[in-house]
């Protein structure tokens, strides 16, 4: 148990000084590897805590897909150094006071909730979702999912499968001209326009017109 | 004190939202951040979501952190492949700069 409290100690505060810096740091490639840093210490917490397969999911997902997604379109898009001018820029913007003013009643308005929050007297009879300990995490979560929430389980596919779709059609263009291959055009070839018999006299040769 | 209970994880979890919200007003300057604090906002609703399931002993939380991650990873695609377009149109993803539609 005491090293559970160690653990839990090391990679939350890990992930709190690593989420700091995704806001601060003047590079936004910084960013995004603090970024990857938070979600490897927070999949380590999940792990710890009983949750392996999320866990890995997050590893897979997040430090997999989603940082490197951000990694490749910071170093398309040439920002990198942008935010350098928000620490060298004079007039400063009156959005931040107000920010810093929500956010620290947000953070007050949450620990009030945790601090004087309480489990409801018949809360445990949720019997059927409950967590058994003879079965591993993924086999259990593997139960529910295809089971109970496989409507839910199919919508989130379509959702995936309509940002894959926008994100494709948000970014592709139509070059100017590249000379492509037209499938349609090949095939639909007739032999009256590709062949053309002449009439050849003896030694006159052949002209043909461009 | 030694004993880690709910109390620690959703203090976490409410850390790093509000490092998240922080992040959103404090970028001023590039987009792609608060994207970024946008995917950490989402994170600790994942803490909250996973530690409740765990010290509830209900395994539906997890279910959702589950839908909640396939959610974030097709909004961070669209959003990505939105300043992707935007920046080929305009050249800038300066946040001060985005005053197209005069709000």
């Amino acid at each position: 148990m005491i090293a559970h409290t160690i653990f839990f100690y090391i990679f939350s505060i890990i992930a709190v000084i690593s989420a700091i810096m995704v806001t601060v740091s003047k590079n936004t490639v910084h960013s995004v590897f603090f970024l990857i840093l938070d979600f490897i210490s927070i999949s380590c917490l999940f792990i710890m805590i009983g949750a392996e397969f999320l866990g890995m999911i997050m590893l897979i997902v997040y430090v997999g897909a989603v940082a490197v997604l951000f990694l490749f379109v910071v170093m398309m898009l040439n920002v990198a150094q942008q935010k350098n001018q928000w620490f060298l820029s004079e007039e400063t913007s009156s959005h931040i006071p107000v920010g810093l003013i929500i956010s620290t009643i947000i953070f007050f308005e949450l620990i009030i909730v945790i601090g004087g929050w309480k489990y409801k007297p018949d809360l445990f009879n949720s019997e059927n979702l409950s967590i058994k300990n003879e079965i591993s995490n993924t086999h259990s979560l593997g139960q529910v999912l295809y089971t109970d929430y496989i409507h839910v389980f199919q919508i989130s596919g379509m959702i995936l499968l309509i940002a894959m779709i926008g994100a494709i059609v948000l970014t592709f263009r139509q070059r100017e001209g590249v000379k492509k291959q037209s499938y349609l055009k090949q095939i639909s070839r007739e032999r009256s326009e590709g062949v053309e018999l002449l009439e050849v006299e003896s030694n006159k040769g052949v002209k043909v017109d461009d | 004190m030694t004993e880690i209970t709910l109390g620690h994880y959703l203090t976490l979890g409410a850390v790093i939202f509000t490092i998240g919200i922080i992040g959103i007003f404090l970028n001023r300057k590039n987009i792609i951040v608060i994207l970024m604090s946008i995917e950490l906002i989402l994170l600790a609703v994942n803490i909250n979501l996973v530690s409740f399931s765990i010290y509830l002993g209900d395994l539906s939380g997890q279910v959702f952190t589950l839908f909640i991650l396939t959610v974030a990873a097709a909004e961070a695609a669209i959003g990505l492949a939105i300043i992707v377009v935007y920046y080929r149109n305009s050249g800038t993803i300066r946040v001060e700069e985005i005053d197209k539609l005069k709000g």
